[in-house]
């Protein structure tokens, strides 16, 4: 599933004094439907030859899926100010076509400040729209391009630094798996990369007399799948449930390009995955990349369920498949 | 919204156990495994049940040459089951090659290598 409500803000969401400027700044990833070459036949979640990419938590995917995330949690480190936040996190990645999707997503937050009452609250809607570019099996590589729209005042504003103005993200996302590397250096075959950058193109230049900079956005998770290692290199006799397990690491950052936008933002997040026949569980810890990002250490837990295998013949096909 | 993923969560947990992607177990010659003396035949065991017309496997040689008999069959008692027989198999490298269908049309592949010693 690619653009997902802001993965890349999912844990900083902050606190109400520097909330605004840090979600604007690491804003919505990718989304949308730009068709600059042939799209190959998307197999939803994350196939490319042999490979198999797993939904990561805080880096956008490079496929087009028909996935939820039900819920994601997140306990982000604490903010530069000290206050202290919970996100429950909902997204939905709908393929209209096979090479064509859309995506949903909303968050609920509860953030106690220092030293003030708690706020409760939704915070913006986030809808993406993505097409495959390709998907080339035999160098297990696959990207998309995307535009993500995180809609004005559909969260809430003053309590929780919700946007009052609506922010346009296109983006390019990439998957390459090492597959294809010589025999010689096998081991390192099952590993896998994915990445993003996107821009973020706010349609405000300012609020409440601070600046709403335009942002470049990047990430990458790098990946270990136990069953690539069983199923093709090498069977150590890891067997289920541990050979569903992807130990990763995710980086994802934002750094404002103008406006005087303030320092680089960003987490660093190893965790493990674990990826079933219908759904995946993964977990990480929140590690900021500095002062600004956020203080000490949080996690995030997410639930994912694969629609299209978990339904098949009806809501995991794409909609325009629904009639024939 | 929630209370549509919500309810999304809860027909994705209630829905009947469709078949999904079918992903290769474990396989007889162990995936990267070093056997003495030659199979006679390589059997492929999946997460999933496979639908036998559009499930292949294929067994060559270091230099590409097909080494199988060409009879791929899925077990009928265990559909989850790829086999084909080997041709007598000389010491060296070999590699399988398979791409299977599983019963909701989902598709997967992968390949890979097994020695022969004598």
């Amino acid at each position: 599933m690619s653009p997902k409500r802001n993965k890349t803000v999912l844990n900083v969401q902050p606190a109400v004094s520097w909330a605004a400027g840090v979600c604007r700044r690491l804003s919505f990833a990718a989304g949308a439907a730009v068709a600059l070459l042939p799209g190959g036949k998307a197999l939803a979640h994350g196939f490319a030859g042999a490979r198999f990419f797993p939904a990561t938590i805080l880096t956008d995917d490079p496929f087009v899926a028909d996935e939820a995330s039900l819920p994601t949690f997140t306990r982000p480190p604490l903010g530069p100010d000290g206050s202290q936040e919970y996100d429950l996190d909902f997204d939905l990645a709908k393929r209209i076509t096979p090479d064509f999707g859309l995506t949903f997503g909303r968050g609920w937050t509860y953030l106690q400040p220092k030293g003030a009452p708690a706020v409760t609250g939704w915070g913006d809607l986030s809808t993406g729209a993505q097409y495959q570019l390709f998907i080339n099996g035999d160098h297990e590589a696959m990207a998309l391009a995307g535009l993500n729209v995180e809609w004005a005042h559909t969260g809430r504003v003053q309590a929780l630094g919700a946007s009052d103005f609506t922010t346009l993200t296109p983006t390019f996302d990439w998957g390459k798996g090492f597959g294809d590397l010589p025999d010689s250096v096998k081991y390192l075959k099952p590993f896998a990369i994915t990445g993003n950058i996107g821009f973020d193109f706010p349609a405000k230049t300012e609020s409440a007399g601070a600046p709403n900079p335009n942002n470049f956005n990047y990430g990458f998770a790098l990946e270990y799948p136990i069953s690539y290692l069983e199923s093709q290199v090498k069977d150590f006799g890891i067997r289920f449930p541990f050979q569903r397990m992807i130990p990763l690491v995710e980086f994802a950052a934002a750094t404002p390009i103008d406006r005087g936008g303030g320092p680089t933002i960003g987490t660093v997040q190893p965790g493990i995955i674990w990826a079933g026949s219908y759904f995946q569980i993964g977990a990480e810890m929140i590690v900021p990349i500095n002062g600004q990002s956020g203080k000490g250490v949080g996690g995030v837990i997410q639930f994912h369920v694969y629609l299209d295998d978990s339904f098949p013949n009806s809501l995991g096909k794409p909609i325009a498949e629904w009639f024939k | 919204m929630i209370r549509l993923f919500l309810a999304l969560a809860l027909l994705a947990l209630a829905a009947p156990r469709a078949q999904a992607h079918a992903f290769l177990d474990h396989a007889s010659p162990s995936v990267g495994s070093t056997v003495h003396g030659s199979p006679p035949a390589v059997q492929l065991f999946y997460t999933q049940n496979l639908e036998p017309a559009f499930s292949t496997v294929q067994v060559v040689d270091a230099n590409g040459k097909q080494v199988d008999k060409g009879n791929k069959t899925v077990d009928p008692k265990n559909p989850a089951e790829l086999e084909i027989s080997l041709n007598t198999l000389p010491p060296g490298d070999y590699k399988v090659i398979w791409r299977v269908l599983s019963v909701d049309t989902h598709t997967t592949e992968g390949k890979f290598t097994f020695t022969v010693a004598p």
